[in-house]
């Protein structure tokens, strides 16, 4: 069904944003595939708090605690994750809220779904939101290459996937200690990474990626940087492999990055991509033709993200309705938080997205969260969801008028009966809850 | 809203009499159907990739020690040591709360079982674990979901339920299915949820949803009273599984209530430091064998009538891998507990560890689907034709597993 202009800004705003407010929406009416791609061209940088530690002092503090063992620097070390998470949290949440360009928050989230890496490992915990900054955002209009680089030579990820102790059995270490690969990291990434699960890869592709990646780990605390990459060559699996049809001779560190760039260009890696966001911003089953579209810029531009982020904004499907998605209980989250332009306190937060199975970065497995409504709606969810729209509208400090929000942030989307519903509210609370209850505001 | 107390029950009475959205018939003690013999089957999905050698350990395999190296365990006789099952197999020690069910005959194990395709991707083997099937084909339903369209016939009510959250794939089609979560994040407005309840109408999906959502809250609330907050149950680690576990014991034991269930345990991906009798993977089965326990003693009498069946993904490679763990392999073991169960016995044959699935998996000997199969004719009574071509399509000469039951 095609829509109006009027119809689109809402669409804009909610399906590659998160909700429109104040008169945003009669802003984005003008050109709503314009205020989509402005974006992707001219992304804002969030003003992050310069007191949230990168990565490294993390990883180093991690390394640290492991070493002393003892048991009072433990506690200190886990009141020091949890303190970090919740400012990384809030300030994670901050950007969405108040960042110009909601849809470049959009993307840095999918990626780094896409790239998940997930407190399940406790270890993780310390240093999963800097992962994001360092690795996921600088990339997300930039080359998909660049991407795989960061997020895979970041030592968050080669912690969580084992790879950070994977030894060749042939290298000077596993000679001596008769230890051997783990085909964790190697498996992923071609499955869930890279090619997908229909990639056309075997097992012993699998293994040949294992061993040409033993070597990447993470600098000890002896070591220049510790907490930072480091390629150990006593522990790389020496000699030639082959991977997927490919020779690889041997190179040492450049093995992994000649075969990481080798899969970023793999057509099969093409689809899958394609195939992700078509999933996150059209519909849970996109049709193959849609799929093939931005399939088909991915390949032609050698995996440009801005590109390939526009081609999903300028297909029609993009723009049909009603609302063919279900928002993920995060996305409900900070849309709602968006919309009432207020971030609640960081353990507030983190108790809602537990409570509604989607804690930011314990994802309960490498292959992140599913991106479709069969994962997500299923009948006390649903309830849970209502409750927690009403329990942050209790929240809020100065309650909105209720219909002058539903406006602002549904405009041509708000049908009639949602409007008397929230007409009819007994107050002010109890309308913004309605509001944000809605099945309107619960789909994009 | 701080005015509003009335319970949830009253609240369907009213809008059952007002609105007219709900009928009679959804208020509590009337949502799900009858099963013949009013008997219980729960299946418990281990995400993750379970190393059923761990579980149940081979020790009387002469090549066992020499396999698993480090993470070998030694045979039975040390204090804090693995538990003799017969003179070949040994429980492990982290699994003791449910050794009493072995000894009283309530419990049996499949060993070397699969699931009948060859993957070791987690997530596609998830997949078709969950849909039955042994190779992927598109979108797919729940084998449980259609073994429940088939048992509750032409009366529409609801037979299954999700515990923990998100329905799982095994349980999604074309049955509606009841789901209980340990928590939300507070208590909603009455008034509130009559609103949303006119609006809801019109969204096909959402819709359906939050009606069933709060019958099936209004039903767990009376089952489980109205602290119904397990608050362990929202956790993360191995006891956050008892907890679920214990409410689901309660829920289908009820008059009433759900007669078939499924839930998740994940935590088994045991790539790093694996350990043996103690370490990551024997405190993740301390959790599990801690959750088994606390379902049976929650279903009180209901317990004779039952079956849990716990299945894994696939099983984990023999040998340990360069950081003391494992990687993925093929076949695991299989659980069959229940008061409904004729065990006390390890099944399945034993392929041995002389010749393993390509050079590094045990082999498969059973799959698990003939247990699945066996539980539904012979507990639910559903023909096999059926079990044949609908509920595991295309597996006419995979027969049931034999002798699982009491008679």
């Amino acid at each position: 069904m095609v829509a109006s202009a009027a119809f689109e800004a809402v669409v804009a705003a909610t399906r590659f944003g998160y909700a429109a407010r104040g008169d945003e929406l009669s802003a984005i009416a003008a050109d709503p595939q314009g205020w989509v791609t402005r974006q992707i061209d001219q992304p804002a940088r969030p003003a992050f708090p310069a007191d949230l530690p990168p990565s490294q002092r993390m990883v180093a503090a991690l390394l640290q605690m492991r070493r002393d063992k003892q048991q009072a620097d433990r506690k200190a070390f886990n009141d020091q994750v949890r303190n970090v998470y919740f400012a990384e949290l809030t300030a994670r949440t901050n950007a969405a809220v108040s960042s110009p360009t909601p849809v470049i928050e959009r993307l840095v989230h999918f990626w780094s779904n896409h790239f998940t890496v997930s407190g399940f490992r406790p270890f993780v915990r310390g240093f999963a939101f800097a992962f994001e900054r360092e690795a996921i955002r600088p990339h997300v209009t930039g080359r998909f290459v660049d991407m795989l680089l960061a997020a895979e030579r970041h030592p968050a990820m080669l912690l969580y996937l084992d790879n950070a102790l994977s030894i060749g059995p042939d290298s000077i270490v596993g000679q001596r200690r008769d230890k051997g690969i783990n085909e964790n990291f190697g498996r992923e990434m071609l499955e869930l990474h890279t090619l997908g699960v229909d990639g056309g890869y075997t097992q012993a592709d699998v293994i040949a990626l294992a061993r040409i990646l033993t070597g990447w780990s993470v600098a000890r605390l002896n070591d220049a940087e510790p907490g930072t990459f480091k390629f150990y060559p006593q522990i790389h699996e020496p000699g030639p492999k082959q991977l997927l049809g490919r020779i690889y001779a041997e190179a040492g560190e450049q093995e992994g990055i000649a075969a990481l760039r080798d899969l970023a260009n793999h057509p099969a890696t093409a689809h899958h991509i394609a195939f992700k966001l078509a999933q996150h911003f059209i519909a849970d089953a996109p049709p193959r033709a849609v799929v093939d579209q931005i399939a088909k810029v991915f390949r032609d531009t050698g995996g440009n993200l801005a590109a390939v982020s526009k081609a999903v904004v300028a297909l029609e499907a993009a723009w049909s309705k009603p609302f063919g998605k279900v928002r993920r209980p995060d996305d409900m989250v900070t849309a709602a938080c968006r919309a009432a332009n207020f971030t609640p306190p960081a353990p507030f937060l983190a108790g809602s997205l537990r409570t509604l199975n989607q804690l930011p970065f314990y994802a309960p497995s490498p292959a992140g969260w599913p991106d479709d409504a069969a994962s997500w709606v299923s009948p006390e969810a649903v309830l849970h969801r209502a409750e927690w729209c009403e329990t942050f509208a209790n929240r809020l400090p100065e309650p909105p008028d209720p219909i002058v929000l539903a406006s602002a942030t549904l405009g041509e989307a708000l049908p009639d009966d949602t409007l008397q519903a929230i007409r009819r509210a007994p107050s002010r609370r109890n309308g913004v809850a309605l509001l944000l209850a809605a099945p309107e505001f619960q789909r994009r | 809203m701080a005015c509003c107390t009335s319970s949830r029950r009253q609240f369907l009475g009213l809008v059952a009499g007002g609105a007219g959205i709900f009928t009679l018939a959804s208020l509590p003690g009337a949502v799900f159907a009858a099963v013949p013999g009013d008997r219980r089957f729960v299946v418990v999905l281990l995400r993750g990739a379970l190393d059923g050698m761990a579980a149940v350990a081979p020790v009387g395999d002469p090549l066992y020690q020499e396999k698993r190296g480090a993470i070998a365990l030694k045979p039975p006789g040390g204090s804090g040591g693995t538990i003799a099952l017969d003179h070949f197999y040994a429980l492990h020690p982290a699994l003791g709360a449910i050794e009493p069910y072995y000894r009283s005959g309530e419990l049996l194990f499949v060993h070397a079982a699969g699931n009948g395709y060859h993957t070791r991707s987690h997530f596609d083997a998830q997949d078709l674990m969950e849909t039955g099937l042994t190779i992927k084909q598109g979108e797919s339903d729940g084998w449980l979901n259609r073994a429940i369209v088939l048992l509750q016939g032409s009366d529409k009510a609801r037979l299954g339920l999700a515990v923990g959250g998100a329905v799982p794939l095994i349980l999604r089609g074309k049955a509606q299915m009841a789901s209980w979560e340990p928590q939300g994040v507070g208590a909603i407005d009455d008034d509130l949820i009559a609103a949303l309840s006119r609006i809801y109408a019109r969204d096909p999906l959402l819709g359906p949803a939050l009606a069933e959502g709060i019958k099936a809250q209004a039903f767990s609330s009376s089952v489980l009273g109205d602290d119904t907050m397990v608050k362990g149950g929202k956790g993360f680690g191995p006891k956050a599984f008892a907890a679920l576990a214990e409410a689901a014991g309660k829920l289908v034991a009820a008059p009433r209530g759900p007669r078939i269930a499924a839930l998740d345990m994940g935590g088994w991906d045991t790539h790093v430091n694996q350990g043996a009798e103690t370490g990551r993977l024997a405190q993740n089965m301390e959790g599990f064998a801690a959750g088994l326990d606390a379902l049976a003693k929650a279903m009180g009498p209901a317990w004779r009538q039952t079956v849990v069946v716990a299945v894994t993904e696939f099983g984990r490679t023999v040998a340990v891998n360069g950081n003391s763990g494992t990687d993925h392999g093929t076949a695991s073991v299989v659980f069959v507990m229940g008061g409904a169960v004729k065990g006390g016995r390890v099944a399945g044959d034993w392929p041995g560890l002389a010749q393993l699935q390509d050079n590094r998996d045990l082999r498969m000997t059973t799959d698990a689907r003939a247990v699945m199969k066996a539980v539904l004719r012979d507990h639910f009574g559903l023909a096999r034709n059926l079990l044949d071509t609908k509920v595991f399509p295309d597996t006419a000469a995979l027969k049931p597993f034999g002798g699982l039951l009491r008679a």
